[in-house]
């Protein structure tokens, strides 16, 4: 009895610094404190769990742990920030793995004891549904995020009556193990249509998207943890899935908001189809271009520049060389901000942590609300890598498929510089008014070469 | 009556705790959104104190050693790389002149 006092005390403790955890998130100056009292949570709930009096072998469990510390560490140390999506979403797939496998013992255990339709099978297979159908998802988004598989949305004929099909066939299989739990022989039936529904969910979605894919998934990693937590009677569960699932929720509900996409296709899957819309009509129309050597000068001139990132600055690797950029142009005297829409990178805040990664102090970090009203007194908008996020189609034309989806309005600036290597459409596949404009030049070349081009250009000056 | 009322305790804490989660998470700012959401990828690997009670029972059978070791294995590294690499991006968030 003692012992499970001292075990309940932990979780409860262990619940409440998860929880102060989320409340020092919310301010960078706290956030490290966060990540401590994480660290101190986890080690509670652990070491109270090992001294539980029903956990009685250990050599297993404490090799099970080195081989995960063995693992985890150097993909936390080692991973470049580019890849931190892939990361986290590989992440997910270990977590809800863990779940549903868990699931899976509990079930072979106590499946024989349990009345048909008690509430311990319902929160079993919620708790399988969830875990495994999250683990290939999130394995098909890490793919899709490393490129192993393109990125583009996977489509086909009848996809999605399949994909409700798939999922009703799995929620049969899991009524008749709640109700009639002698059916045994269709668990491993269960198992394999949930993993599959979780490949089906995924591959339609495009790399766009992958910022609400990814949020998503914590919430359904989430979701998962704390059903198990209904199924083992454990709060502390239920607390922290509750807590992991409203994160995921709301992050999936923002970059559903910043790309204008209804949230009920985003929950029901393939929900990428902008990014599969067939290119824009190429119109013949002239551009306007610059070298750098022509640019930097009305760089230095400038009193106020907007640099707008977007997620090519990240795959040229260019965000050390556009903080140099910032540094002289600071140091100049002009006055230089970040405006940073929220769908900018491959998971929520990616662009944040890449700017920080290169030096750029955060409170020069603007948010798309923030930001918009000081573009028609801004002097240069520099836009690097960015094409959807600053289309002014999505404000004015109606009838553009990305119409209503709030964006930087880069368009406003006295002057627009786009850094970009030709004329090619963005990830929506679509035309961009913006590089017709008359007030906007054109810097062809790579993110990286065209940054350092500046900066060498400014030197000189 | 008992197991009742203890199924319904625990629909009480997980509707709370969503509440709480919901009220929390408004308030984080976008700049973290990154390390937030790897913070909480991270303490969702609590759900290793399942795996380690399959795990380590006394009546815990093969294929219940099998699943829960590699249960326990995935939610380590979970856990471990999550709180590292938050660790790792928020060192960097600097103010200017820090």
């Amino acid at each position: 009895m003692d012992t499970e006092l001292i075990v309940q005390g932990a979780y409860l403790a262990a619940s409440a610094l998860f929880v102060l955890a989320l409340m020092w998130m919310s301010s960078p100056k706290t956030a490290r404190r966060a990540v401590r009292c994480g660290e101190v949570g986890m080690l509670l709930a652990v070491v109270g769990t090992l001294i539980r009096h029903d956990v009685v072998s250990y050599d297993l469990v404490l090799i099970a742990m080195l081989i995960g510390t063995a693992v985890g560490a150097p993909m936390a140390y080692l991973m470049p920030m580019t890849a931190i999506p892939q990361r986290t979403a590989i992440s997910h797939a270990f977590g809800a793995l863990a779940v549903g496998l868990i699931g899976a013992a509990e079930y072979y255990k106590l499946a024989p004891t349990l009345p048909a339709g008690s509430f311990v099978l319902w929160a079993l297979m919620l708790e399988m549904l969830l875990g495994f159908l999250t683990c290939t998802a999130s394995v098909i988004a890490f793919a899709k995020l490393q490129e192993i598989m393109p990125t583009r949305p996977i489509m086909f004929a009848g996809q999605r009556v399949l994909n409700v099909l798939i999922f009703a066939a799995a929620l049969g299989c899991a009524g008749m193990l709640i109700f009639v739990p002698t059916s045994s022989q269709l668990f491993p039936l269960f198992i394999a249509l949930a993993l599959l529904f979780g490949v089906l969910l995924v591959i339609p979605i495009g790399g766009a998207d992958m910022p609400t894919v990814i949020a998503l998934l914590n919430s359904y990693a989430g979701l998962a943890a704390s059903a198990m937590g209904f199924a083992l009677d454990n709060k502390l569960l239920i607390i922290v899935g509750a807590l992991d699932g409203t994160s995921g929720f709301i992050l999936a509900v923002i970059m559903c908001k910043a790309m204008n996409r209804s949230f009920s296709n985003v929950l029901f899957g393939g929900f990428g189809q902008l990014a599969a819309g067939p290119a824009g009509k190429v119109e013949e129309r002239p551009v306007r271009s610059m070298s750098a050597e022509e640019a930097a000068p009305v760089l230095e001139l400038a009193s106020s520049v907007v640099i707008i990132p977007g997620y090519g600055m990240a795959v040229a690797q260019a965000q050390h060389r556009v903080a140099e950029l910032y540094e002289h142009l600071e140091e100049m005297g002009v006055d230089v901000k970040f405006a940073i829409h929220p769908v900018a990178g491959r998971m929520p805040g990616h662009m944040n942590v890449l700017l920080a990664e290169a030096d750029v102090p955060y409170d020069k970090l603007v948010e798309l609300e923030d930001i918009n009203p000081e573009m028609p007194q801004t002097d240069v908008a520099l836009v690097i890598g960015a094409n959807d996020t600053i289309n002014p189609a999505a404000r004015d034309d109606p009838n553009s498929v990305i119409a209503g989806m709030p964006i930087i309005e880069a368009d406003k600036a006295r002057t627009v510089m786009i850094v970009k290597r030709g004329m090619a459409a963005g990830f929506a596949g679509i035309d961009n008014p913006i590089y017709f404009n008359e007030n906007t030049q054109m810097l062809f070349g790579d993110a990286k070469k065209m940054a350092e081009q500046l900066v060498k250009e400014l030197q000189e000056l | 009556m008992h197991q009742a009322s203890s199924t319904t305790d625990l629909l009480f804490v997980f509707m709370l705790a969503a509440f709480l989660g919901f009220q929390l998470i408004k308030r984080v700012s976008p700049l973290l959104h990154s390390p937030l959401m790897s913070l909480t990828n991270a303490i969702a690997a609590v759900v290793i104190v399942g795996a380690i009670t399959i795990t380590g029972a006394a009546d815990a059978t093969p294929l219940a050693k099998t699943l829960g070791f590699i249960a326990v294995t995935a939610a380590t590294i979970n856990a471990v790389s999550g709180l590292l690499i938050t660790d790792r991006m928020l060192k960097m968030f600097r103010r200017k002149g820090e």
